[in-house]
């Protein structure tokens, strides 16, 4: 392999608790990974498993309940929030929803523009309206829709938006969190190959957020499998996908539909049960009650999470 | 067997607001056999939920115009009194809707929402034996029967999906319209609903038009398979002819199979369509797809639809490409 790269993100046991009536809410709970630079982390799992939380928290828009989170070398997890200003810069998020995430009374202009204001990078309104027009043919937006409205405009070139406005200040890492699962099948497409070309063209680190399996695979170099708020595999993404190791990670890879006639009929393994509430969690691995494979002691005993092959982590007694 | 259940012949539907006109599905023609289970596949936009309204007649108040004719059991369903479509709507053909959250009501229990319908459509049913049917139905997909008496928010996405088809099944429909029933769901969940209505469909024998934009779900469900763009269906065929990529395709359906990243093996890009899909207001002349077909010619760009070309079997192209072939 080449060189060593440096290391852009490190997230050290990381926690995220809510507070609610019925009890704490274990919506991340103990996450532990690193990113190199360039690189993408695809961080999968289904609604609920902590991966948006994890997100907003990584870039403390939610306070974190423990842990560390280290940006570029620096602890950021309790930096007051004028250097937490200046370090977002360098961090930012792409939303899934292109209908919500845009003020509704600004134009395309004003959004983009926003954070270069507030950064101050620029001297003058002229010199910010370049930048805003440069950043638009970059992320493929025709000029022409500079002074239009989000609702003029259909959901993708609503999310070019988004991403434009993610790349105004020129940062080294972007989360995106299900940038694409509100688009149609043609239009997803453009924006990931959008995104691809920009992270080689501008040297990005990613983590991507998503329930969709394909897309991930398609987009990381690494990824991790989360359920209710745990770690549970995190692997490179083609060994993932050629060996599964975690049970809960073999089940999600069956349930993919895969547009092949000769997959028709066929009887694929379908997990049984739903995710289990994430509020005051029982002791034992937490998808225990789903696991075809579940002992006595998985109920009882959380499992580590640790490498058992090389770059290969699993959380799960089947391994021990 | 092969029994015709359903024939849509030449419909074009057009809504109006605000003085625009909207061709949301034109001259469309589709058929289904009693107990087939037909993919309508499209984008946004490309008509799938306008049809499916069309057989149900419960096209909004601003259609404009509806043209051609549905035939459901040899009778033109368009030209029946709003009575005998109330007869046959919930009964003989049902639906089920995109998104569970909203479709159920959120002050009545399930049981009571399943035991409506059941009573609608049989008035000297005794009290016992609705409530009998409720349980069967709950049973049938796969929900306790004491949970009858929860309200909608005490379910979770699949288990409202699950409501949603008991519903729709509960008495005994020729034909279900599933309108993405699971693009709300998480991928588990949606292997259980789906994998539950193929058993249902091959149990009760029922003739299925599943709309989606997943043609992973397709492959999975269906026997035929008509994919849709600006209106039209663009190729139809059965599941094996639209999927075998040995032959001649449509370039958008080539297009929707190039977008979708594949999971069996990585590709470094997508190939994408390009462009955007049309607004329904704002169709082009010609062929529909011609501004984004990257195979596009000048024959594509004007006069009227291209040729259907048939490319043996009951696979069908709508395209110029394949013209000469024919002739």
């Amino acid at each position: 392999m080449s060189e060593e790269r440096k290391v852009l993100l490190e997230v050290d046991h990381l926690k995220k608790y809510f507070d609610t009536p019925r009890g704490m809410l274990h919506a991340v709970d103990d996450v532990t990974f690193q990113i190199e630079e360039g690189k993408t982390l695809g961080v999968v799992g289904e609604s609920g498993c902590g991966k948006s939380t994890l997100g907003r928290t990584i870039l403390r828009l939610l306070p974190s309940t423990d842990g560390k989170i280290i940006f570029n070398g620096e602890d950021i997890t309790h930096v007051d929030s004028s250097r937490m200003l200046a370090l977002r810069r360098d961090m930012q998020i792409i939303f899934q929803d292109p209908f919500s995430s845009l003020d509704p009374k600004m134009t395309v202009s004003q959004i983009i523009e926003e954070p270069l204001k507030i950064h101050k990078i620029y001297k003058n309104k002229a010199e910010r309206m370049e930048r805003v027009k440069e950043l638009m043919s970059i992320v493929g937006l025709d000029e022409r829709y500079v002074m239009t409205y989000p609702h003029e405009l259909d959901g993708g070139r609503r999310q070019r938006i988004g991403v434009a406005r993610a790349l105004a200040l020129n940062p080294k890492f972007i989360i995106c969190d299900e940038p694409v699962s509100a688009l149609d099948v043609s239009i997803q497409a453009q924006i990931l190959n959008l995104m691809m070309d920009l992270k080689d063209s501008m040297g990005l680190t990613y983590i991507f957020i998503t329930h969709d399996l394909s897309v991930v695979k398609h987009i990381s170099d690494d990824i991790l499998v989360l359920y209710l708020g745990k770690m549970v595999e995190m692997t490179d993404s083609d060994t993932l996908f050629d060996k599964p190791l975690h049970p809960y990670t073999k089940a999600l890879l069956t349930a993919i539909p895969v547009p092949d006639a000769s997959y028709k009929g066929k009887e694929a393994e379908v997990m049984k049960g739903e995710v289990t509430s994430p509020i005051e969690p029982p002791p034992g691995c937490r998808f225990a009650a789903r696991c075809p494979l579940a002992s006595e002691r998985c109920l009882k005993e959380s499992p580590e999470f640790k490498e058992v092959e090389p770059n290969h982590f699993v959380a799960c007694h089947l391994y021990d | 067997m092969s029994e015709k259940l359903l024939e849509i012949k030449d419909l074009s539907v057009r809504y109006t607001t605000d003085g625009v006109i909207s061709r949301a599905v034109n001259h469309l023609n589709l058929d289904l056999d009693k107990g087939e289970v037909l993919g309508l596949v499209g984008e946004t936009g490309a008509g799938k939920t306008t049809t499916a309204l069309t057989i149900l007649r419960l096209l909004p108040k601003y259609t404009s115009e509806v043209d051609g004719e549905v035939f459901f059991e040899g009778k033109d369903i368009l030209k029946l009194s709003e009575k005998e479509v109330r007869d046959i709507r919930g009964q003989k053909i049902s639906m089920i809707f995109q998104d569970p959250m909203t479709s159920l009501n959120p002050v009545y229990t399930v049981g009571e929402q399943i035991a409506d319908v059941i009573r609608f459509h049989n008035d000297n049913m005794s009290k016992a034996a609705v409530e009998a049917r409720v349980d069967e139905m709950l049973k049938l997909v796969g929900i306790p029967p004491q949970r009858k008496t929860e309200f909608p928010h005490q379910f979770s996405g699949g288990m409202k999906q699950r409501v949603m088809i008991a519903i729709a099944l509960a008495c005994n429909p020729e034909l279900l319209i599933a309108d993405e029933p699971t693009t709300a769901l998480d991928v588990t969940i949606q292997a259980q609903v789906i994998k539950m209505m193929r058993n249902l469909q091959k149990e009760l024998n029922t003739a299925v038009i599943l709309i989606t934009h997943d043609l992973g779900i397709v492959a999975n469900f269906c026997d035929k398979v008509a994919i849709m763009y600006g209106g039209e269906i663009v190729e139809s065929g059965t599941l094996e002819e639209v999927f075998d990529k040995s032959t001649i395709h449509h370039p958008y359906t080539i297009g929707l199979f190039g977008s979708l990243p594949n999971i069996t093996e990585r590709t470094s890009r997508l190939t994408p369509i390009m462009g955007l899909t049309p607004h329904p207001s704002e169709l082009p002349e010609g062929c529909k797809f011609h501004p984004r077909c990257p195979q596009c010619m000048e024959v594509c760009k004007t006069g009227d639809n291209p040729p259907k070309i048939d490319n043996g079997g009951t696979h069908v192209i709508q395209c110029h490409l394949y013209a000469e072939k024919e002739a």
